[in-house]
């Protein structure tokens, strides 16, 4: 066979599938807030992966050896460092409280925030996945003993739930995630159960059984296919809330350690300077609104292309 | 003339909240080889469980009591309720097929029509398969020059060896989940693809290489029908079970599709067990006709017998209430009843026009009246 047969063969074979994909970038292009939420979420990957050039560590014994360390300014004079400083040439967010960089840890921060958003939404979905399959599939006792356990998950308050397990376990960032995990994956089994349920009454799961299908390839095959899609915007709005829950936690001081690059911890340094004085209430506005911005536009991001997910992958709602 | 299956005493319950629900009340059927069997009844008269209990697929929480279902395999006969789960995997879809009601929801519809009859040739006719690629693999390597092409000729062709004596060996099933290095497997799926074009064929769809790319719900109702009995006729079963395989299709597309299963099982020599509700189609398609009723086999008989010389009240009643142009509807009284807790005796008696005393306190018996028609009934 020549190579442009071959190349005829696989444009032919590829045919639907490429027609699938315009469609489905039409669709985008129709909703501006899909755009949106799909740009914004690009600029963060950008500032995420130029992170060593838009923000180049800096050498100890400013910075630390670990490029997530925030690094202190050392020329500002000791008793002036407590307080933050207005943004200038060498600190274009200004410093917050222990004369640490905004800037740096903003843009280094961007990385924390994805890592923690996806390790999270990647553990819970697995977990998730796993174990609602099984509630859902087999069902009788093996689903009732997975639904009330994660009904018991349920009935703590989730953020109350972390805290309590970070405590437990110690502070630190892979603590927070293995937490929020912990905390995560009851509603992503939930979910998951409830499709398979759906998916597993199908005259096709039937026909699957009937044509000598296993259990697990009716599962992996058949069954997932058809109940992903919720899963799987579900993850995608999930990963903003995410950030959210870890920026809380960081707020109460049971995330990073202190001096990481982490945008609930700029947050939480800046608690003390939110009201300044009397005569300028808003003087230290750069140290909270910065980090808040950063915040506020990525789980917005995160949420208008969880939307935007929803029109392309659900199937019911895609030719509307 | 032997029987291909005979069943014996099935007893099925199922285990509700509400109570126990008597689905099947000691069924005895059999099947003669190369026939094909109407069961007719109402709806929830156990039909489509006496077929699911043969492949035993009862969805929970069913559960099969007591019985024999036996099947004359290749080999030999076997009791089918007896057998571990991997064992009637190998027999569904190969020996033993069904084809589903709704065509529109037995097909899946995240799959090409192609990729689904594959699923099936890949299932039980793997030998084949790779018995037919390796030759394409010969065919491949002689007009290959040297080269790069021949050395992975030569690699796919040891696989493919491999594959033959032993298709679940180790070190297969790890190459088989290396990207790219798996890529060797595309031989199999394109045979498969071709025996499925070759399928759809014989399922008289036209420009089958064309349906075979397409998704279920660009098919209409008959065609996906005949997508779903390619499927099942797929392995050449010795048995196909259809459950009211035309009910949701119009009448034209009805008749077409009761003429190529007509057809079909004249090439493929099967047996059918053709569960439905429609005695107009019994009368075109069967050889022989069982009558159920709330979990009974009320009456067996060969179908012009049926027809001339019904001798149940309940096969009485329903070829009355077959509609006719110009004549008055008839129906019988009442609804089947509740089978958690069925009427005792003959369970037909609260609707039996004919109902004696002993009806209500007493099963009755199944009596061969005349050869080969089989009742159950105090009439008689």
């Amino acid at each position: 066979m020549g190579v442009g047969s071959r190349l005829r063969e696989f444009r032919r074979s590829m045919g639907p599938t490429i027609r699938e994909l315009r469609f489905s970038i039409s669709r985008i292009k129709k909703s501006p807030l899909s755009i949106m939420g799909l740009a914004i979420i690009a600029f963060y990957a950008c500032l995420a992966l130029l992170a060593p050039v838009l923000a180049p560590p800096v050498p100890p014994p400013m910075g630390k050896d670990d490029p997530f360390m925030m690094w202190k300014d050392i020329n500002i004079p000791a008793r002036e460092r407590v307080i933050p400083h207005p943004p200038s040439s060498v600190h274009p967010f200004g410093t917050t409280e222990g004369s640490y960089d905004i800037f740096y840890g903003c843009i280094w921060g961007t990385i924390t925030a994805f890592r923690v958003g996806f390790l999270v939404v990647v553990g819970s979905l697995a977990i998730g996945l796993f174990i609602g399959s099984i509630a859902g599939y087999y069902g009788g006792i093996i689903d009732e003993i997975i639904m009330r356990f994660t009904d018991i998950i349920f009935a703590f308050p989730a953020l109350i739930l972390a805290m309590a397990l970070i405590v437990a376990l110690g502070r630190n960032l892979d603590n927070v995630m293995l937490a929020l995990v912990l905390v995560g994956w009851p509603g992503y089994t939930r979910v998951i159960r409830g499709e398979i349920l759906r998916v597993r009454s199908e005259d096709y799961v039937e026909a699957a059984k009937a044509v000598g299908c296993s259990d697990l390839r009716i599962i992996v095959k058949h069954v997932m296919p058809n109940s992903i899609y919720a899963i799987l915007i579900m993850a995608s709005l999930d990963i903003g809330a995410i950030v959210l829950y870890a920026a809380a936690l960081s707020f109460l001081g049971l995330g990073a350690p202190t001096g990481y690059s982490d945008w609930g911890q700029l947050i939480a340094m800046s608690r003390n300077y939110i009201y300044a004085n009397i005569s300028s209430p808003m003087k230290y506005w750069y140290v909270y609104t910065i980090p808040g911005i950063f915040i506020f536009t990525f789980v917005l991001g995160w949420n208008l292309l969880g939307d935007a997910f929803r029109d392309i992958l659900d199937p019911t709602m895609r030719r509307r | 003339m032997s029987n291909l299956v005979e069943i014996q005493g099935l007893v099925l319950r199922f285990y509700t909240y509400e109570g126990v629900v008597k689905a099947l009340e000691g069924v005895k059927l059999n099947l003669i080889d190369g026939e094909t069997l109407g069961v007719v009844g109402e709806t929830g008269c156990g039909k489509t469980m006496t077929a699911l209990s043969i492949l035993d697929l009862i969805p929970p929480p069913g559960k099969i009591e007591s019985g024999q279902i036996f099947f004359k395999g290749k080999e030999k006969t076997i009791d089918l309720l007896e057998q571990k789960e991997a064992f009637l995997r190998g027999i569904r879809g190969k020996d033993i097929s069904m084809i589903f009601q709704e065509p529109g929801s037995a097909l899946n519809p995240v799959y090409t029509v192609e990729e689904q009859i594959s699923e099936v040739f890949m299932l039980h006719r793997r030998e084949e398969l790779t018995v037919a690629a390796i030759e394409a693999i010969e065919r491949d390597a002689e007009s290959a020059r040297g080269g790069l092409r021949s050395f992975i000729y030569g690699i796919q062709r040891r696989i493919y060896r491999k594959m033959l004596k032993n298709p679940r060996s180790l070190s297969l099933r790890f190459l088989s989940r290396i990207p790219v290095v798996n890529r060797y497997k595309r031989r199999l799926r394109k045979e498969a693809k071709k025996e499925s074009i070759n399928i759809l064929r014989q399922m008289e769809i036209p420009d089958p290489e064309r349906v075979a790319d397409m998704y279920p719900h660009e098919l209409s109702g008959g065609m996906q029908q005949r997508v779903v009995i390619a499927m099942a006729l797929a392995c050449n079963p010795t048995l196909l079970i259809a459950d009211e395989p035309t009910t949701s299709l119009d009448v034209t597309v009805q008749a077409q599709i009761l003429d190529l299963i007509k057809k079909l099982k004249e090439t493929f020599k099967s047996s059918i067990i053709y569960i439905t509700h429609d005695l107009g189609v019994v009368a075109e398609t069967c050889d022989r006709v069982a009558v159920m009723y709330a979990g009974n086999v009320v009456e067996v008989a060969d179908v012009i017998e049926i027809f001339k010389n019904p001798l149940h009240p309940y096969t009485k009643g329903l070829i009355e209430s077959i509609p006719r142009p110009g004549k008055d509807f008839k129906s019988i009284k009442g609804t089947v009843p509740s089978l958690i807790n069925p009427p005792p005796g003959c369970r037909f008696n609260p609707r039996c026009p004919k109902a004696m005393e002993k009806c209500s306190n007493v099963k009755p018996e199944t009596i061969e009246v005349k050869k080969k028609h089989f009742v159950s009934c105090h009439l008689y």
